[in-house]
């Protein structure tokens, strides 16, 4: 035992019960001298402190050759990233200041577009971030790049950051055959995925190869996320194999590869399809109009249950209407004119349905034509915009509607939801708005910000529109500022108007323009200055 | 040159808050929606109109050379977040305050406050600037009388301390924190508040986890030290009777020579025990190569002091107290200036060394402010260590042989140990922070890439 060691003990146990083996000192001062020797010890201890061995230093983080973010966008992303951590007072009044956090996806969305890597001092926040936001992780990963990975390995609470799916992983150049198939064979599910999207992407038959070759041996649930990643660039070349997964073991690999090769337009399952389906629906001239008859299937035969139809209805919807529900989705839209006469799919949507089968035949024939993504049908199906939801043809379900939209072209989507809303207000638009691609295209924005200017003539409060509000706060063209400005006035109240309601009013588009204003210096400072 | 004067960053603006309310609340209010009639002096004054819940809108305005800052809200936070948004919102957006004619109300304000600053530094430059003591015996017989008092309560616990070695530090966690209290209100009481703090940390040892027996005697003998060091104050040297002062808790006045210098503002922290404030920046003179604390005191809810844009570099005086790092900000020529280098630092074991040095003037010391240059933060089973880089070879940063210090208890909970390791990627960075034989806590980093940029790390 060292000296030191003696003196702990003896203070430990009391110099009563052990004394201190000290020179010159005496039983009564006892705990004074081991104070002494102790002090002098503690000193001397401190002031010889040296270093201790370096452990194994962890393997430098890769090299990240993208931009750094030109300084004012450096000093947003870190008002952002506080922001998140501060979000603004919940409740219904929420000031004239914008809303940060809700900003922070697109900031993320532009800066990757640019190019830029995230601030090494600002990856902790971003991480922290991602880790509480799941709807972030994908962009706030890209843009944390090698080092945000090189950093969560070592904190447990950012390994969400290493299971992937998010961001750009490091893959392997996919010409490079030998590595490709070693990280196909010994990698990750989620590299495994992002590996068949990039070889997919470059050369389809290898991509197919590759699935093909460990195929028999995946287990159910990875040949359904496998499978179901070929629905991105779908294409013919892809027809055989998703024939040959049609006898899959798994049910659900069998109805996804239905379902894929029903959205393939010339495929064998979708000629199959259009001729079941044809034979359920045909036009009936007898009675002077032309009408649609509609004879649904009587049974659900093998051939049509490996074509992916569910022979068993859910509870509550007979048999055979639920089957010609899925033939009808399933069939190309592209046999009804033929079928019809040659009509158009508005005039083939306008014609009457006897026996009450129209519900079912329009449902149908939208589910087709999102699956299908066929604009031309979807158009008809949605009808003139300005028609009441309840009259129009299809479906006045407006998630059904939302769906229909987003098959049409960005510029001809917006169109449509300007019209809609100048026609019946904002109610309802909420869904729809949801589709419409960001920036809101003039004509669309135009018609939000008059129809909330009618709503606040009509003497509402602005939190009833407190979703439509804060979708325009993200999605306005920052360009419509100037359509606003006039509206931040306070105006005189009209004697039926709520009390108090102009006031919020002002606040409102207040914040608004704010946001706006502040979205559009966001977007310049991303741009940095010009060179 | 810039007019404007260094526009500060978000950062800087945000390290002036006196709380993270306010923090906040100013983040909210740092855009353009709010704010109107926003204007700038170009020698350093801010002012603009913010839209409240009332109908008159607040009148803001902020003079950064200060900092000082005026505003016609009912908040009692120094700044209010209507100063520290317009600050923001200035920090965000350069187009949004521009160089304008001051309105009245600011105009007044500014000027009144520029010929205070003139006065004052005229009247600074006459005498001495410190009032004399109205009546020097009066306040003689005042400081005999304390010192009496501090040297019974110093009696007082030298026998506390021998009855505790007597019976046994074990006996010391059976008891608790309720002797210790009673103790530290004793040496309250003898107006020796460095003691009472002493004795309310020794009383928090026992329930500090493993090894406390050996930190508790290692802090009675030190606490053993100090009381015998007062009761023959008279006999040491000026230099360490002056520690032992302060250490007591007379607080000396800074009378140390006033140093002009360029004062690199390196960290700036609040810690808070639920009465008090304080707030430490901790400075360092490019020319002098001294490090400078700066410590103030705020009553809960209360700034303590102005704060100091970190990152930057002030042109101003600071004066020391008598043996101690602590000093105070004297007058301050001009607006902070960007920094474009760290402090000049060394290895870790200088960084030892130089700790070890600082003892032999004040043997009380818990750590001393150094800035290690080239050191690689790595993650241990026990916690974070830096290390020195290897010295560039063919290998390039093997670290093996190298030596570390590792990082202290406290600071491995902080967020901004991370930043430290984003900030480093693997690689060597330079770090400022207090080394002490509990290890070292980072308080500031710089990056190769990026010399100029200080990452705060508290």
């Amino acid at each position: 035992m060292d000296a030191w060691e003696e003196l702990v003990t003896s203070a430990l146990l009391g110099t009563d019960r052990r004394p201190p083996a000290l020179a010159g000192a005496t039983a009564g001062d006892a705990p004074v001298a081991l104070l002494d020797a102790a002090a002098l010890h503690t000193v001397r201890r401190r002031a010889g402190l040296r270093p201790g061995p370096a452990a194994e230093p962890p393997e430098p983080a890769p090299e990240d050759a993208r931009r750094p973010l030109p300084e004012p966008a450096r000093r947003r992303l870190g008002q952002l990233l506080a922001g998140r951590a501060a979000p603004a007072p919940s409740g219904g009044r929420r000031g004239a200041a914008p809303d940060l956090a809700e900003l922070l996806p697109q900031w993320l969305v532009a800066a990757n577009e640019h190019g830029y890597k995230a601030p090494a001092s600002a990856l902790p926040a971003l991480l922290d971030a991602a880790r509480a936001r799941t709807d972030l992780r994908p962009q706030a990963l890209t843009l944390a790049g090698p080092r945000g990975l090189w950093l969560a390995r070592l904190n447990p609470e950012w390994r969400f950051a290493l299971r992937g799916g998010g961001g750009r992983a490091a893959l392997p150049d996919v010409r490079d055959g030998d590595t490709v198939r070693a990280l196909w064979e010994e990698g990750l599910f989620a590299e495994r995925v992002a590996l068949l999207a990039s070889v997919r992407a470059e050369d389809p038959a290898a991509a197919l190869e590759l699935l093909g070759s460990t195929w028999a041996a995946e287990r159910a649930e990875d040949r359904l996320m496998f499978l179901d990643s070929l629905r991105a660039g779908l294409a013919g070349e892809d027809e055989e194999f998703l024939e040959a997964a049609l006898s899959d073991r798994s049910r659900n690999v069998r109805s996804t590869a239905a379902e894929l090769l029903s959205a393939l337009p010339g495929s064998a399952l979708s000629g199959r399809m259009a001729k079941r389906a044809s034979s359920c629906v045909s036009l009936d001239r007898t009675e002077g109009a032309v009408t649609i008859v509609v004879e649904a299937p009587h049974e659900c035969d093998a051939g049509m249950q490996r074509d992916g139809l569910i022979p068993t209805p859910p509870t509550g919807r007979g048999e055979r209407s639920w089957w010609l529900g899925q033939l009808v989705e399933a069939a190309p839209l592209s046999c009804w004119p033929a079928r019809f006469g040659g009509r158009t799919p508005e005039e083939i949507v306008a014609l009457p349905v006897a026996d009450d089968w129209q519900g079912e035949l329009h449902a149908a024939w939208c589910r087709a034509a999102v699956r299908q993504r066929d604009a031309a049908w979807s158009r008809a199906l949605l009808g003139a915009p300005a028609a009441p939801p309840a009259t129009g043809p299809g479906t006045s379900s407006l998630a059904e509607r939302a769906k229909l939209l987003s098959t049409l072209p960005e510029e001809e989507r917006a169109r449509w939801v300007a019209s809609f809303i100048a026609a019946h207000g904002l109610s309802e638009a909420f869904q729809l708005l949801g589709v419409c691609a960001v920036p809101w295209a003039r004509p669309l924005g135009g018609a939000v910000i008059d129809a909330l200017d009618i709503a606040r003539d009509a003497g509402s409060y602005p939190w009833s529109f407190s979703g439509v509000m804060g979708l325009a706060e993200r999605c306005l063209s920052p360009d419509a500022t100037g359509q606003l400005e006039a509206l931040t006035a306070l105006p005189a109240e009209p004697e039926d108007a709520s009390p108090g309601a102009g006031g919020y009013w002002t606040e409102a588009f207040q914040r608004l323009v704010s946001t706006l204003h502040l979205r559009a210096a966001m977007r310049d400072e991303l741009r940095g200055p010009i060179e | 040159m810039d007019t404007q004067g260094v526009r500060w960053t978000a950062d800087q603006v945000l390290a002036l808050a006196p709380d993270d309310a306010s923090r906040s609340a100013g983040s909210r209010l740092g855009t353009a929606g709010p704010w109107s009639g926003t204007g700038s002096d170009g020698r350093g004054a801010v002012w603009g109109l913010c839209r409240g819940s009332g109908s008159t809108p607040y009148r803001t305005v902020v003079d950064t050379t200060g900092p000082a800052y005026a505003c016609s809200c009912p908040s009692r936070k120094f700044p209010c977040k209507h100063a520290l948004g317009l600050l923001l919102l200035r920090s965000g957006d350069e187009a949004a305050v521009t160089v304008t004619e001051a309105p009245d109300w600011a105009a007044r304000w500014l000027e009144a406050r520029r010929e205070r600053a003139g006065g004052a530094r005229t009247h600074g430059a006459e005498g001495s600037g410190r009032p004399a003591a109205a009546d020097p015996e009066a306040a003689r017989r005042r400081a005999e009388r304390r010192a009496a008092r501090i040297t019974s309560g110093a009696r007082e616990l030298e026998q506390r301390l021998a009855d505790l070695l007597r019976g046994g530090l074990a006996a010391a966690e059976l008891s608790g924190y309720g002797l210790w209290e009673e103790t530290a209100a004793r040496m309250v009481d003898a107006q020796a508040p460095g003691l009472a703090g002493r004795v309310r940390e020794l009383g928090a040892i026992p329930g500090s986890g493993a090894g406390w027996p050996v930190r508790l005697l290692e802090e009675c003998a030190l606490t053993h030290l100090l009381d015998r060091a007062w009761l023959s104050v008279d006999r040491l040297p000026a230099p360490l009777a002056a520690t032992v002062r302060t250490r007591v808790g007379l607080t000396a006045p800074a009378e140390g020579p006033a140093v002009r210098d360029r004062w690199l503002v390196l960290a700036q922290h609040d810690s808070s025990d639920g009465r008090l404030t304080t707030r430490r920046a901790w400075l360092h003179g490019r020319e002098s190569g001294r490090t400078a604390l700066l410590l103030s005191f705020g009553a809960a809810g209360r700034a303590p002091g102005p704060a100091l844009p970190v990152g930057t570099v002030l042109d101003a005086v600071v004066i020391r107290h008598a043996g101690a790092l602590r000093a105070e900000l004297g007058e301050r020529f001009g607006p902070p200036a960007p920094l474009d280098a760290p402090p000049p630092g060394g290895t870790v074991g200088d960084a030892l060394a130089a700790y070890g040095h600082a003892l032999r003037e004040d043997p009380w010391l818990d750590s001393w402010p150094v800035t290690l240059t080239d050191v690689v933060p790595i993650p241990t089973d026990h916690g974070w260590q830096l290390a020195d880089a290897a010295p560039t070879g063919p290998g390039g940063g093997g670290g093996v042989g190298g030596e570390a210090i590792p990082v202290s208890g406290p600071a491995l909970g902080r967020p901004g140990l991370w930043r430290l390791a984003a900030l480093s990627g693997g690689r060597p960075v330079t770090v400022f922070g207090e080394c002490g034989h509990r290890g070292f806590t980072p308080l500031a980093a710089w990056s190769a890439d990026a010399p100029g940029e200080t990452v705060p790390l508290h």
